[in-house]
């Protein structure tokens, strides 16, 4: 555009380099969620894999615990514009779940206590790019937060992390969830800046 | 959805930490109450910083204002409360937002809407009370809004005068620190109790809408599915860490 704000400085510019475009460093962890916030009980708490055609592998939260777990140290990006960097976490890669799963799938919707839902390309949680999160910065994960257990999908916009995570549907075509059904982009690449469909 | 160049047209102070920032975008095509917008600004040398801000107008007048509130350690909110003037330009992208939303035909059938603010969260419940009115919606309105002081009280007077001439809205005031002169209470954080006796009933279904800092959305949010609300019908909008 033309011109500037004038008066306007802006914070040190060494905290913005190398950040996705648009997106500032916070040292807080903000919350974002849509409504009130869900709290599975351990005992009721299941995570399941359903494929395209039905095939459901299901997990509680004792054999959840027992699936090999890794440390993910990751920067993690909100559309609203912050970004946290260096964030610790431990969580199941999702190529665990996966593993041995008979599919053509190209797509995810992943769902959660309470409802919400988001969309994923199936790319975009293989190969070491995704893990469902039960702990953050060497605790358990907060409910806030999305505990007992959250997707994290750092590479994506944060909305696609979805927390209080209970299913991953295997689908065979796209289908949108709840903020992208509600104004937010399809895929949310942060280096793409694709905040808004 | 891209960037729009935006002329501040007006600028009005409401309290010692907030203002409210008149816009005008040729083609702006309108907003639903409770749309945000992101506000761009640029330095000098090219830097960039970008932040959302609620909308506080009505949906039926069309036009566009956002209330900004200071946060001291904030990049953007002081130089849009404090520096920013009439003439100055600034970029506006938006309106956006799907969810934290009402429009004066909404819901089908017609339900209660519970609005609770804490703090600069009243802004954007404060769109859908303007928009009631103005649109002369029968809609039962209920509004509890929980601040520190008289004097940090976001549309004080216009909420007053809003609740005397709306038949359908009723608005609960909480002061955290300060209570006004001759209120009937004396000042007390929101609490269980308090908050579930100062909105609707459960066995009335409202669709409760909550916005302000995210420890208070998580407390009053707890209270009242504890209480019966349905989770279902509570939508959140949350700031800061």
């Amino acid at each position: 555009m033309e011109g500037f704000s004038p008066g306007f400085t802006g914070r040190p510019r060494a905290q913005s380099q190398g950040l996705p475009p648009g997106q500032y460093v916070t040292e807080s962890f903000p919350v974002l969620s849509a409504g009130a916030t869900p709290r599975p009980s351990p005992t009721d708490w299941e995570l399941t894999v359903r494929t395209e055609t039905g095939t459901v592998s299901r997990w509680s939260w004792s054999e959840f615990l027992e699936l090999p777990a890794e440390h993910v140290t990751c920067d993690i990006h909100c559309v609203t514009s912050w970004s946290k960097l260096g964030t610790s976490w431990r969580g199941v890669s999702v190529d665990t779940l996966l593993d041995g799963t008979d599919t053509s799938a190209g797509f995810v919707m992943a769902r959660s206590y309470g409802g919400y839902t988001t969309n994923l390309p199936l790319g975009d949680l293989l190969g070491g790019k995704a893990w469902v999160a039960t702990e953050f910065d060497g605790r358990p994960l907060e409910p806030e937060h999305g505990g007992p257990a959250r997707l994290l999908v750092p590479h994506l916009y944060f909305w696609k992390s979805a927390k209080w995570l209970t299913g991953l549907d295997l689908l065979v075509s796209d289908s949108q969830g709840f903020w992208e059904r509600n104004g937010y982009h399809r895929r949310g690449d942060p280096l793409l800046e694709q905040r808004y469909s | 959805m891209s960037w729009m160049p935006t002329l501040v047209v007006g600028a009005r102070r409401e309290t010692s930490e907030a203002r409210t920032l008149e816009l005008a975008i040729t083609g702006w095509p309108g907003h639903v109450a409770g749309q945000h917008v992101d506000v761009r600004l640029t330095a000098e040398d090219g830097y960039t910083a970008v932040r959302s801000y609620s909308i506080a107008s009505s949906a039926g007048s069309r036009r566009l204002e956002i209330t900004v509130d200071r946060l001291d350690d904030g990049e953007v909110s002081p130089h849009l409360v404090d520096t920013l003037e009439p003439g100055h330009r600034i970029e506006i992208r938006g309106p956006a937002g799907g969810w934290f939303v009402w429009r004066p035909t909404e819901p089908v059938p017609q339900r209660p809407l519970q609005l609770i603010g804490g703090g600069s969260g009243i802004v954007p419940l404060m769109s859908m009370i303007r928009t009631h009115a103005e649109a002369s919606s029968a809609t039962p309105f209920r509004l509890l809004y929980s601040v520190r002081t008289p004097e940090l009280a976001l549309f004080r007077d216009e909420l007053v005068r809003l609740e005397r001439d709306d038949a359908h809205l009723d608005v609960t005031w909480a002061f955290t620190r300060v209570s006004p002169a001759g209120f009937p209470t004396p000042p007390a954080r929101l609490d269980r109790s308090s908050s579930v006796a100062a909105v609707f009933a459960p066995e009335l279904g409202a669709v409760t809408y909550v916005c302000g800092a995210s420890p208070f959305v998580e407390s009053v949010t707890g209270w009242l599915v504890d209480a019966g609300h349905l989770a279902d019908d509570i939508r959140t909008e949350r700031y800061g860490g």
